[in-house]
């Protein structure tokens, strides 16, 4: 069932509506368990657009099979979707950066505080990003070190390839994931992707994930693939690769392959003068999990991420 | 006066990203002024540009006393300025939420760290800043409670309004926190304008600094003596809200005093002109936010009433 969980007027002729799906098995609902899949916060991430959907079609094909109630919503930020826009057009703020919310606030915050009690007492919430257009990422979980002892075995369900366990930062404090975890509502912050695409082969994986946790959880009595060991790290196993120049970034190497120390990375080259500016090596023998995208740098531009092996 | 590179960037197809200062003076880094941190505070460059100028004018003078240093920085994202955009050109992201920075991370970690090694030991900061929901301001200074926040040295500028306001997490990256962390008394000076030049209140703010640097010893300068401040906590301001969207019709100005009824906007119908709703003020108070873009959603903030009467804040 299509419901609202926030409504208002824009100016001229239009409604704001930002809406979830509620599927649940026929009949009463009372002492059932409630998982929230959301996504669409940032406007220019689309990956959880096609988990949304191969979710709500599998489920509503084997409906018999659920025991719990799902909520699935699809755009946090319709705005911003429509307009290809990170944020919320028409403010300069980031809506992962204004969770609890606040209903004496401004538009987005307003917004915040109605979807966070929406979601707020599910006992289980998927907060679904991709990276964004520079960034490829694969499938991943990032928790919050103060929440890792809890959600950690939570997010081993969720056929994912790495969990990134990273240190506490003030400025996290405004996302939805940590604003749900501390109110008790155990939240699992998904990355994966690139911003403004779709991969199709990691949204059936996390969509499997998802039902596997949901197997978990006990909303689901159907059967579920087995899922992937994830590797777990930490922040100090991940050596960060920025750029030295600004200029054109050529990969020599795949997304989500074993580099050697030493090994050539990629370059960054002047179009104007024919030069290589910056021979990027690896740092050392590992995993690269995240890797540029977009080919355009500056200096300080990030171009890989990898896991220390 | 020194013209000086604060820090420098090379690009591919672009000049060099440079952000420039002026210092003015030898010896204690007594205060830095900041000006434009996003490509639209044009109001903000303009007061820097102006109060530079008047730097110059009263050093050419011997105004600025011995063994004193102040530096003006006009603008901090040049290349955002140049081509209308807020945040950075590439990433989007916000150099005021990069702060403290970071010299091996990303582009404006990188350029938050260049800026904030120059200018993190001066006894004084000073940023002329814009909010991230369109609106005019009565001018004031707003200072975060971090505990090194100084009340007294905010009631120097001589603006009318001082407002303590408790940070929030995204608060964490931007320079007035960090200075304030690393020991700067740290100030954000604002007007009603952002996008647009106000020449009057760029004046008010200006005179509200060479004020402040009198007091401090930093110049001789005797300009008019400013405001005696009133000192208010954010919590104690009154939000009114809209319940309507429309087409905004403002009928009262920032710094106004108003009454408990008063009429402060309409709401318009946009096809058909009908008042869909009208603002009134909810107690006595002096309007110190009003929302100032033409169209307006619903169950939005529009108006923040300083109270009085019974509600009056707390003179420092």
């Amino acid at each position: 069932m299509i419901q609202d969980v926030v409504s208002l007027r824009l100016p001229v002729d239009e409604d704001l509506r930002i809406v979830k799906n509620r599927i649940a098995p026929e009949g009463s609902t009372e002492g059932m368990k409630r998982i929230c899949i959301v996504t669409g916060t940032h406007g220019d991430e689309l990956e959880g657009q096609l988990v949304c959907f191969e979710l709500n079609r599998f489920i509503q094909a084997n409906i018999g099979h659920l025991k719990g109630i799902v909520d699935i919503y699809p755009a946090l930020n319709p705005l911003g979707i429509d307009s290809i826009t990170r944020g919320v057009p028409g403010f300069d703020l980031d809506m992962n950066r204004t969770f609890p919310g606040n209903l004496q606030g401004s538009m987005p915050e307003y917004i915040a505080a109605k979807i966070f009690e929406d979601i707020r007492g599910a006992d289980v919430c998927i907060d679904i990003h991709a990276s964004n257009i520079f960034l490829r990422e694969i499938p991943q979980v990032r928790i919050n070190e103060l929440t890792a002892e809890e959600l950690v075995p939570l997010a081993k369900h969720l056929n994912v390839d790495f969990i990134w366990v990273h240190s506490a930062a003030t400025v996290l404090e405004s996302t939805l994931a940590y604003s749900l975890n501390m109110a008790g509502t155990r939240t699992l912050v998904a990355e994966m992707g690139v911003g403004m695409r779709l991969t199709r082969e990691y949204g059936t994986q996390l969509s499997m994930g998802i039902l596997a946790l949901m197997a978990h959880l006990g909303i689901w009595d159907g059967s579920v693939p087995e899922v992937r060991e994830p590797i777990v790290s930490v922040d100090g196993k991940v050596e960060f690769i920025n750029a030295a120049k600004g200029g054109i970034f050529v990969s020599h190497i795949e997304h989500w392959k074993d580099v050697r120390k030493g090994e050539h990375l990629g370059d960054i080259v002047s179009p104007l003068t024919g030069e290589i500016l910056s021979e990027i090596l690896s740092p050392c023998d590992g995993l690269v999990f995240t890797l540029r995208e977009y080919p355009v740098v500056d200096e300080g531009s990030l171009i890989a991420r990898i896991l220390r092996m | 006066m020194e013209r000086i590179t604060v820090y420098e960037l090379e690009s591919m197809y672009r000049d060099s990203f440079r952000i420039t200062g002026f210092r003015f003076g030898e010896g204690e880094k007594t205060m830095c002024i900041v000006g434009s941190m996003r490509g639209n505070e044009v109001q903000q460059l303009y007061c820097c540009s102006q109060l530079v100028n008047r730097l110059k004018s009263l050093e050419a003078r011997g105004h600025i006393a011995e063994g004193r240093s102040i530096t003006v920085i006009p603008c901090v994202n040049p290349y955002s300025m140049n081509i209308g955009k807020r945040f950075w050109p590439t990433d989007n992201s916000d150099i005021n939420r990069m702060f403290p920075g970071y010299d091996l991370g990303e582009t404006t970690q990188r350029i938050a760290d260049g800026l904030f090694r120059e200018i993190s030991d001066y006894r004084y900061g000073v940023q002329f800043a814009s909010y991230h929901t369109p609106g005019r301001f009565t001018p004031h200074v707003r200072m975060m409670r971090t505990g090194f926040e100084s009340v007294e040295d905010a009631k120097s500028f001589g603006l009318p309004y001082v407002l303590i306001v408790d940070p929030v997490p995204f608060d964490s990256g931007t320079l007035n926190y960090n200075w304030q962390i690393w020991e700067t008394k740290a100030f954000s000076l604002y007007t009603p304008e952002t996008t647009r030049i106000d020449r009057i209140s760029a004046t008010r703010v200006i005179n509200s600094v060479t004020r402040f640097l009198t007091r401090i010893g930093a110049i001789t300068y005797h300009g008019r003596a400013g405001h005696q401040s009133d000192v208010i906590e954010e919590d104690h301001l009154i939000s009114i809200q809209t319940p309507e969207a429309g087409i905004f019709e403002p009928m009262t100005e920032v710094e106004a005093q108003v009454s408990e009824g008063d009429l402060i906007a309409r709401v318009l119908d946009p096809y058909e002109g009908d008042v869909r709703c009208e603002i009134r003020a909810v107690c006595d108070g002096v309007v110190f936010f009003r929302h100032s873009d033409p169209l307006v959603y619903a169950d939005t903030v529009v108006c923040r009433l300083i109270p009085l009467g019974e509600f009056k804040p707390l003179r420092g």
